[in-house]
């Protein structure tokens, strides 16, 4: 698809009826973000636990990061049995993990992929370059710090970190949310238009709608 | 026998039973899977738990009505092969709703779900949903060749549509059982019966580094809890219909434990040993072997 598919215009129907489109409208969902509370203390309680030991994690390999994770799925490492799984949708996954630098282009699909998951959702950078650029700190296509531009739960340091280190951050996390801390979700509703700045601007084309879902 | 509140709380004890049994399984299979990786695999509640997790999502968007129906469609299917199953032979109460001609009914319950959910995921507009919908059709079809051969075969060995009467003949014995006396309907049957599980070599369909997991793409939160629920409660109905038809049934719950414990088993050794086929390479696969089984299983009786 290329840019100019997605302006406004109208086009003529096989019957000969003007129709207006407007893909950006048509395509996506761009209602804002809404923050769900928690329910009662003590079934979020309960519930929270659920979450804490059913990870379903996103894999978006963004940087070298990425090398790190494949061992936690084999027989050496085995994340299985903390109840980590990965998926291969945005919908259906509960953790985000980063996993090393964010060029301009990648943070446009970093958003977009986290909008996509549903409430709640976590996120866990990995990597030095995630918490202030790391190697990449005076690069001219890298962005710094994640936390500018979606709500980080977990930073893991290290360039790269070993699996163990990952492991160790996954149980951070489920530590997180059993507290009820995990509530990125709701962070990113509540201080959305921050964020959306922050977002716009460093990706300068900005050719979607505010909100992905 | 009548039809009262009691039966219908029997049929929701047996939806109970057969639903946690489902969801242990789910939870053990994998683990011995695992295990033949030297992994430690995962934790035999862990089905619960993702069970309750993708409940306690707070957010949900919908796609429209069909979107809303697919895993409806998908969790009727699964309920309805379950109840016109007689689940325990010669019970007055696990009968459930078996009745004369429940055979061919139970087949056609094996395909509902199947399209319910190919309509439901065609709305959601996903891409990858509408190819992981027609792959996985295609794999069904091809199947269900064979398995109608093997179950016409056991029907024209019996005599009867009732799967009832079908489990009565067998009884007395493993000899009497359908997989001894009419080898080749047997041997269709449990070839199917691999592609139907969802497991290696035949689930492509389902895996989740293909065609990004196939139809369920964009099922997501609740709408996933529902078809979790269905994916626990369907194979255990498909296991106790093929008990039925092949191991003599069963006349107690601890039985049929035993025997759909191994029926199950039967498809994980096949799914460790075996590298996953292609859509066409196992559709091609289901016309050859078991057809011919089923061909031949038609000629013989």
């Amino acid at each position: 698809m290329s840019k100019s598919d997605l302006e406004k215009r109208t086009v003529m129907s096989p019957d000969g009826e003007p129709i207006e489109i407007n893909p950006l409208q048509d395509y996506f969902c761009d209602a804002r973000p809404k923050v769900h509370e928690p329910v009662l203390p003590i079934f979020e309680k309960f519930l929270n636990w659920a979450r804490s030991e059913s990870l379903w994690v996103l894999g978006f390999g963004t940087g070298c990061g990425a090398i790190e994770m494949r061992p936690l799925m084999t027989p050496r490492f085995d994340a299985y049995r903390f109840g980590i799984q990965w998926r291969p949708t945005p919908r259906q996954s509960s953790v985000f993990i980063i996993s090393g630098y964010l060029s301009v282009k990648t943070l446009k699909r970093v958003i977009r992929s986290y909008e996509q998951m549903q409430n709640p959702k976590f996120v866990i950078a990995l990597g030095s370059c995630t918490i202030n650029g790391g190697m990449y700190w005076d690069s001219y296509n890298t962005i710094k710090r994640l936390d500018h531009y979606l709500p980080v739960d977990v930073y893991i340091a290290g360039c790269m970190p070993r699996p163990e280190a990952i492991l160790a951050g996954f149980e951070k996390l489920k530590e997180l949310i059993r507290e009820g801390k995990g509530e990125g979700a709701n962070l990113y509703a509540q201080n959305f238009d921050w964020y959306k700045a922050n977002q716009k601007k460093i990706i300068k084309d900005w050719d979607m709608p505010d909100y992905n879902w | 026998m009548e039809f009262g509140i009691k039966q219908i709380l029997y049929l929701l004890l047996t939806l109970f039973i057969v639903l946690n049994y489902g969801l242990i399984l789910q939870g053990i299979m994998p683990k011995i899977a695992a295990r033949v990786g030297r992994r430690y695999g995962i934790r035999w509640y862990q089905p619960y738990l993702d069970l309750i997790k993708n409940h306690a999502k707070r957010s949900k968007i919908t796609h429209g009505v069909m979107y809303y129906l697919g895993p409806v469609f998908r969790l009727t299917g699964g309920i309805g092969l379950l109840l016109f199953l007689p689940v325990i032979y010669g019970s007055p109460v696990f009968g459930n709703l078996s009745f004369a001609g429940d055979l061919t009914l139970v087949l056609f319950f094996q395909f509902f779900g199947v399209l319910g959910m190919a309509l439901g995921a065609g709305e959601s507009g996903h891409p990858h949903s509408a190819i992981g919908v027609s792959r996985g059709l295609s794999q069904v079809t091809a199947l269900e060749l064979p398995l109608t051969l093997g179950v016409i075969s056991i029907a024209m060995q019996y005599h009867t549509l009732n799967i009832s009467d079908i489990v009565a003949a067998q009884q007395g014995g493993v000899m009497n059982w359908t997989i001894v006396t009419n080898p080749f309907a047997g041997a269709a049957l449990m070839l199917t019966f691999l592609g139907s599980m969802g497991r290696a070599p035949f689930d492509v369909v389902m895996a989740p580094q293909e065609i990004p997991i196939g139809p369920p793409t964009e099922y997501h939160s609740g709408f996933l809890g529902v078809l979790q629920l269905n994916r626990a409660i369907f194979p255990v109905a498909k296991l106790i219909l093929f008990m039925n038809l092949l191991y003599g049934g069963a006349t107690s719950w601890p039985e049929l434990f035993i025997k759909t414990f191994f029926i199950y088993l039967w498809s994980v050794f096949v799914g460790v040993a075996f590298p996953r086929f292609r859509v066409d390479q196992s559709v091609r696969w289901f016309l050859g072997v078991p057809l011919l089984f089923g061909i031949i299983a038609i000629l013989l009786i």
